[in-house]
């Protein structure tokens, strides 16, 4: 009797020790929000999203950030969905189940993924930027510097590898949902592979291609480190207006106006509001994201 | 049908928009990178300028003097921001890559204030004393005539000018290795508003909300804290000038916009940021 | 007519000539498709290659004999004058210059000037005359390498010393910090939702800790800054207020939704079978819980601790905003410390291309990717065939 009571006493321990973990991390994960809302929910107006900064950065908006963000985000996809997409179907479709290339590739995809974000940005200075720049400067323009140095098209290529593993996880998932029974009945009936892929699988699986597309927007607003020296500005008075200019992003825009601003204090609002700005947008893209997975799952399941 | 259409239009545009947007003909286009401590006042002469020359397009960004120096020499930017002097060593490799010396135009005074909580008791010290709190060999407030307390250093990265600077003219050493390093000057006031026994350094520029410590040339001398009068009759020990450093001789919109920066109108915002004209 | 294609389908008999067409022209367009397939999908191993090689590339002259002799004389022999513009009453600056520690500016390379001249002797103190070089006056690569394994980081500085040491040690405090953190919670968060929540409960932590991983490193960096560096100085009472400690908490926050994401996964791949067993042999929920579950998935969990690791150690933005910076070698924690990964990310922008400073901190950027890839490497191999061997029964 009293061992059967010290084991309940022992499970209700454990029970409420592992429910108590749970609890704090939502509990850090909510006053983590609270705090960002609280701090910036004044400052989001109109003219807040769509001004420029003045005075200093201690007035105006942050408008330039977010089309930064916005243009940063949308050359990085057309960069790294198509790439992601085809790597996951050559994946899924025309690679042997366990040969060597299949595993090797998913294992670059997986050590792509865990590389420091910070090292991307060492690549695409290394790379993209003294070689690929340097060597279009000396071929098109005869040595003057126009794409030797850092700019949004490097600083965009730099980002879409660093989202290439998540592009390429999220649509390998949701090409697997199409039923194997699906392609056989494509193939029997005359199609080619590639036409059961272009018509058959890939719309099946559009949804998976759009999850991984919204991860990697969602992962590509955030990050700031790879872009520290490929192209990000403090502050530009013209939006960018052509691919070898300089931008402006959320992200970078909070760290320097925590780090440089002209006084803290002053500036102390706009910066709760540029964070609260990219975690909701952040927010809102991870939401329909998981939304968008959740319905692919279901579907597995179905 | 009628869908697929649509989309395909929508494709279309886009690229195209792209392919626009790739080869769109650039505005006068000056690129300003550097000192952490010029950056503010930067930001707003870009600002003001482009209001009235809205064909030029200004682009700052900051990462201190070392930053903007290695860009020059780099290649990636027009103006570099420095609260130094540049060093033999990179005159010699800008003179390596583009055989010029480069131009120094001089834009701005500063002085150099030392940040103090305004509860510390301490008031004033002379340029040896802070150089030895910054080497580590003075620890404690109390051999200053403070509290019994252990001394926390705040200071700049070492990309940054001010840390050159004040390193060269005060510490005269390296720095002690607990000193920490923040990321900026409004990071290195924001430490110090935030610690009764911290101590740092920076542009007169950004001391809001904490004491500013009275610095004399040595111990017999008064003390003085940065104001245009010490500064322009050189009585407060810790000034330099704030430059700005060219590949060439300047042309051009990169000519007009540094003539504008040293006219009267250019000086007068100087004023305004918190520093002190060069005349 | 029946025609064999390459891939050795018949075709329908009809009209010949007009299939011959048709079946070629799908042959050559499935012929690219594959082609290109190919060749994109082995973009992925190309890019881990190209990484590896030019951040290496660009470590390796280190490792190359001192190249830079004729840099330390050169620059303190060349006395050019530029050209001024504007105003001018430029004059070489020399005074009185009784010590010099170091090498002395001024004396030579004088530039030309724009506007105002500035007269620079106010700003020298007469005594001694302290100069700092970045480095190429003693750009002895010989003499770096040999500084690699010093406790001295003064990469700007007289003698420029690139000890790693105290960045390594840095790096490895605030990794144990966060992972003495983050790993409990998350595991035992884990084990709840795998084996104690209900359904509903399950929707509600999963989606919320799933929320944590979408937070950008920037926001919780800033918020350790702003909120948590002064919340937890009240509560602990240390001096310093950015230090490894706080940094490892703010780490450790970013960490837990890779470790408890993991975890999950690998309690839920436990086969049903092992729970069921326990429960018939009448063991209650917990015991199975704690003492089969658990144990069944350790390489899983292992993995998730690995790569919890493996994040903390590259994270750049929280350790440059909450960390406090300052290079040094003491174990305790509430002390400011200096993680190779921000180094990288406050210096990058201030150095000269070809530069020590330059190669030094490609060096340790290779340090970092071999690390993260190796810890990747073990969670993989080791891990899953440990895993695989357990769940196919001992």
């Amino acid at each position: 009797m009293i061992k059967s009571f010290k084991k309940n006493i022992k499970g209700i321990l454990i029970e409420g020790l592992t429910l108590s973990s749970a609890l704090i991390i939502i509990a850090i994960v909510v006053v983590m929000f609270t705090v960002i809302v609280i701090g910036g929910k004044d400052q989001i107006t109109w003219e807040f999203l769509t001004s420029f900064p003045e005075d200093g950065m201690t007035k105006g908006g942050i408008f330039p950030a977010i089309y930064g963000t916005a243009l940063l985000v949308i050359l990085m996809s057309i960069a790294a969905v198509p790439f992601g997409t085809i790597t996951a179907i050559y994946l899924t479709e025309y690679a042997k189940e366990n040969s060597i290339i299949a595993k090797t590739i998913r294992f670059a995809v997986r050590t792509l993924a865990v590389i420091p974000s910070i090292i991307y940005g060492l690549f695409g200075l290394g790379f993209f930027i003294k070689f690929v720049g340097t060597q279009m400067d000396n071929a098109f323009l005869g040595g003057q510097l126009k794409w030797g140095q850092p700019n949004i098209l490097w600083a965009s290529l730099t980002m879409s590898l660093l989202t290439l593993p998540v592009v390429i996880v999220s649509v390998e998932e949701a090409l697997k949902t199409v039923p194997k029974d699906l392609r056989a009945a494509s193939l029997a009936l005359g199609a080619t592979k590639w036409q059961t892929i272009w018509k058959v699988v890939i719309p099946g699986s559009i949804s998976g291609i759009m999850t991984g597309t919204i991860l990697a927007v969602s992962r590509g607003a955030g990050e700031v480190a790879p872009i520290l020296f490929t192209g990000v500005a403090y502050y530009l008075a013209t939006l960018p207006a052509s691919l070898s200019d300089q931008f402006m992003v959320l992200g970078y825009h909070i760290y320097v106006m925590t780090t440089q601003s002209a006084n803290v204090d002053q500036t102390m609002p706009i910066q709760f509001g540029t964070t609260l700005v990219l975690l909701m947008l952040t927010f809102i893209l991870n939401f329909s994201a998981i939304i968008l997975r959740y319905r692919i799952r279901k579907k597995k399941t179905d | 049908m009628k869908a697929f259409n649509i989309k395909k239009f929508a494709i279309v545009a886009i690229l195209l928009g792209l392919v626009g947007f790739a080869f769109a003909p650039a505005a006068d286009r000056i690129t300003v990178k550097g000192s952490d401590t010029l950056v503010i006042l930067a930001q707003k002469w870009a600002e003001v300028y482009m209001k009235s020359n809205p064909n030029t397009a200004i682009q700052v960004t900051g990462g201190g003097s070392g930053t903007g120096i290695s860009a020059l020499i780099n290649g990636s930017t027009d103006i570099a921001n420095a609260s130094r002097k540049m060093k033999p060593s990179e005159k010699d490799k800008l003179k390596a890559r583009y055989n010029t010396l480069g131009v120094e135009v001089a834009c701005a005074k500063d002085g150099i204030t030392v940040y103090l909580h305004p509860s510390n008791k301490v008031t004033e010290l002379s340029v040896k004393q802070l150089g030895e709190i910054f080497k580590g060999n003075i620890k404690n407030w109390k051999e200053v005539g403070g509290a019994d307390a252990d001394i926390k250093l705040y200071g700049r990265e070492n990309s940054s000018g001010t840390y050159v600077f004040f390193q060269e003219n005060v510490v005269k050493g390296d720095y002690a290795p607990n000193c920490q390093t923040l990321p900026g000057t409004a990071a290195v006031v924001n430490a110090v508003k935030k610690d009764v026994n911290g101590i740092g350094y920076g542009g007169a520029a950004y001391a809001e909300g904490i004491e500013i410590c009275k610095v004399k040339k040595d111990d017999n001398s008064p003390a003085y804290i940065a104001s245009a009068e010490t500064i322009k009759n050189n009585q407060y020990p810790i000034t330099r000038y704030l430059y700005m450093y060219l590949k060439n001789k300047p042309t051009g919109a990169l000519k007009s916009y540094i003539d504008w920066i040293l006219s009267p109108e250019g000086q007068k915002m100087v004023v305004e940021a918190g520093y002190f004209p060069i005349k | 007519m029946t025609k064999k294609t390459k891939k050795g389908r018949k075709s329908e008999a009809s009209n010949s000539g007009l299939i011959d067409i048709t079946q070629k022209k799908f042959r050559w367009s499935d012929y690219l498709a594959e082609k290109i397939i190919k060749g994109v999908a082995f973009l992925s191993i190309t890019i881990i290659i190209l990484i590896f090689v030019f951040v290496f590339r660009e470590s390796l002259p280190i490792f190359s004999s001192a190249k830079s002799a004729e840099h330390a004389e050169a620059a303190s022999n060349t006395t050019e004058v530029q050209e001024t513009y504007g105003e001018v009453t430029d004059q070489p600056i020399v005074e009185e210059v009784q010590e010099t520690y170091g090498e002395v500016t001024d004396q030579s390379n004088v530039q030309e000037t724009y506007g105002e001249v500035t007269d620079t002797s106010s700003t020298k103190s007469p005594a001694e005359s302290y100069a700092v070089s970045d480095g190429s006056g003693y750009d002895d690569n010989q003499s770096a390498l040999k500084s690699l394994a010093s406790k001295d980081w003064y990469p700007v500085s007289d003698k420029p010393r690139f000890g790693l040491l105290p960045l390594i040690i840095g790096t490895f405090k605030i990794t144990v910090i966060s992972i003495l953190f983050a790993a409990p919670l998350a595991i035992l968060a884990a084990l709840y939702t795998a084996s104690f929540a209900g359904k509903r409960l399950k929707e509600i932590i999963k989606p919320t800790i799933e929320m944590l991983a979408g937070f950008p490193s920037v926001v919780i960096g800033f918020f350790a800054l702003m909120v948590l560096a002064t919340f937890l100085q009240e509560v602990f009472h240390y001096d310093t207020r950015l230090n490894s400690f706080v940094g490892g908490i703010a780490m450790g926050i970013a960490a837990i939704p890779i470790i408890f994401t993991i975890t999950e996964d690998a309690l839920t791949a436990v086969p049903k079978t092992f729970n069921e067993a326990s429960l018939a042999l009448g063991a209650s929920k917990w015991q199975t819980a704690f003492f089969v579950i658990l144990p069944a998935a350790t390489p899983g969990i292992f993995a998730a601790i690995l790569l919890g690791i493996g994040r903390v150690f590259g994270e750049t933005m929280i350790a440059l905003m909450a960390t406090g910076n300052a290079a040094q070698m003491g174990l305790n924690p509430f002390e400011s410390v200096r993680t190779l990964a921000a180094t990288i990310g406050a210096e990058m922008a201030e150095v000269v291309f070809g530069d020590t400073h330059y190669n030094v901190l490609f060096l340790i950027g290779s340090l970092l990717f071999i690390f993260t890839f190796v810890i990747n490497a073990i969670a993989e191999f080791y891990v899953k065939g440990k895993l695989m061997k357990r769940i196919q029964g001992k």
